[in-house]
C-alpha cells in the first residue's frame, strides 16, 4: 500500500499534524474532556478565560492538568467578548495565564442569541492584538470581504463561521467559505456550527485546511466516538479535497464496459 | 488599617500594605496557574510581590476553562 503524505497545516510559523482543532467547553468533567480530545488527535485545543472562583477550593481541578501546555498547543479564546476591549485584555490575560504564549482565538461577538461575529469590534481588537504580538487566529462570518481585510491586517489564521456557535447547522454556505478558500494565502478553518461527521468532511472538501469544533463532540451521546469520527471525517474530507472529486454529469455513465456483453 | 479593593467584581477587603503575591497566597492560589489584572493592566508574575495593592483597586483574578 502506498503510504501517502500532506503538507503540513502552518499556523504562525509552527508546524501540525491534525487538522482538527477542538475545544473544551461543554463535557461532563475533565477526564472526559481530556479522553475525548486525545481521541480526536487534535495538536490545538481552545479554551477560556474566566474569573477564579473565590472561596472555593482552590486545590479543585485545573482545566490545564487535563489538557496540559506540554501536550498540546493551547488556544485562548475570547469567548463571551462583545467588544474590542473586552476582547484584548481577556488575550493579555491569556498569555500572562500561559507565559508569554502569544497564539489567540479572537472572537467578539455581537449579541447573545446569534452569537454572531461583531466584525467592526473584531477588526478593531485584531488591529491592537497584532501591534502587540499576538498571532492572532480570527473568528468571523463567511464575508470573504471581511475576511480578506483580516488577512491583509496580518491574521494568522481566518475562522469563518459554518452557522452559529453550538447549533450544529453545518456549513449554511459552503459557496462564501469557498471564495475565502480560494483567495486567501494564510490557512482557513471553519470554527463553528459543525454538527456531525459529513460536516467536518464538507468543511475539507471545500478545500478549508482545519475544522475548529466543539459541541458535536462534547453533546454527542458518546464524546470519544464522536471524537473519534470527526478525526476520520477531518482526514477523508482532506484526502477527497486533494484527490480531486470526479466532474457532475447530467446522466448515467455505467462502471461496467459494454462490451462483451452476454447479450450483446 | 484595611483598604478596599473589587476583586472579581466583589468588595473586598485587605490589611494596608499587602502585594499582590500576597493576596494570591491569601487566596489559596500561589503556585496555580492564574493571571493577575490590577486596574485593566496585567501585573506579570514576576512583578506580584513587588506590587503593593491600593485603596480603590480593581483587581482580576482569572485561570482557564473550557470553551470552543
Amino acid at each position: 500500500m502506498t503510504q501517502l503524505t500532506d503538507t503540513p497545516l502552518t499556523i504562525a510559523g509552527r508546524d501540525f499534524h491534525s487538522r482538527l482543532l477542538v475545544g473544551t467547553g461543554k463535557y461532563k468533567d475533565f477526564t472526559e474532556t481530556g479522553a475525548a480530545i486525545a481521541q480526536s488527535g487534535a495538536e490545538i485545543v481552545t479554551f477560556a478565560v474566566r474569573r477564579t472562583n473565590l472561596g472555593q477550593d482552590a486545590d479543585a481541578p485545573n482545566l490545564l492538568d487535563a489538557i496540559s501546555p506540554e501536550r498540546y498547543t493551547l488556544l485562548p479564546n475570547t469567548a463571551g467578548c462583545y467588544n474590542a476591549k473586552d476582547a484584548v485584555r481577556t488575550c493579555r490575560l491569556a498569555r500572562e495565564l500561559l507565559d508569554g504564549h502569544n497564539l489567540v482565538k479572537l472572537e467578539v461577538l455581537g449579541d447573545d442569541h446569534t452569537l454572531y461575529p461583531n466584525v467592526v469590534e473584531t477588526l478593531k481588537a485584531a488591529e491592537t492584538l497584532l501591534a502587540d504580538g499576538f498571532d492572532v487566529m480570527v473568528y468571523t462570518s463567511d464575508d470573504p470581504i471581511v475576511a480578506r481585510e483580516l488577512e491583509a491586517m496580518g491574521c494568522c489564521a481566518i475562522m469563518p463561521l459554518g452557522s452559529l456557535i453550538g447549533s450544529g447547522h453545518g456549513i449554511q454556505n459552503p459557496h462564501n467559505v469557498r471564495l475565502i478558500v480560494e483567495q486567501s494565502k494564510v490557512p482557513v478553518l471553519v470554527d463553528a456550527g459543525i454538527g456531525t461527521a459529513s460536516d467536518a468532511a464538507m468543511a475539507m472538501e471545500l478545500g478549508c485546511d482545519g475544522v475548529l469544533l466543539n459541541t458535536a463532540i462534547a453533546h454527542a451521546r458518546e464524546p470519544l466516538r464522536m471524537a473519534n469520527a470527526m478525526k476520520l471525517a477531518v482526514e477523508a474530507g482532506r484526502d477527497a479535497f486533494l484527490a480531486g472529486r470526479m466532474p457532475r454529469r447530467q446522466s448515467a455513465d455505467p462502471s461496467s464496459p459494454f462490451a462483451g456483453r452476454i447479450n450483446g | 488599617m484595611s483598604i478596599q479593593i473589587r476583586l472579581n467584581g466583589e468588595p473586598h477587603t485587605l490589611s494596608t500594605g499587602l502585594t499582590a503575591a500576597d493576596l494570591v497566597e491569601q487566596l489559596g492560589l500561589s503556585g496555580r496557574r492564574i493571571a493577575v489584572e490590577i486596574n485593566e493592566e496585567i501585573v506579570p508574575r514576576s512583578q506580584h510581590a513587588d506590587t503593593r495593592l491600593v485603596d480603590g483597586d480593581h483587581v482580576e483574578v482569572v485561570h482557564a476553562i473550557g470553551g470552543g
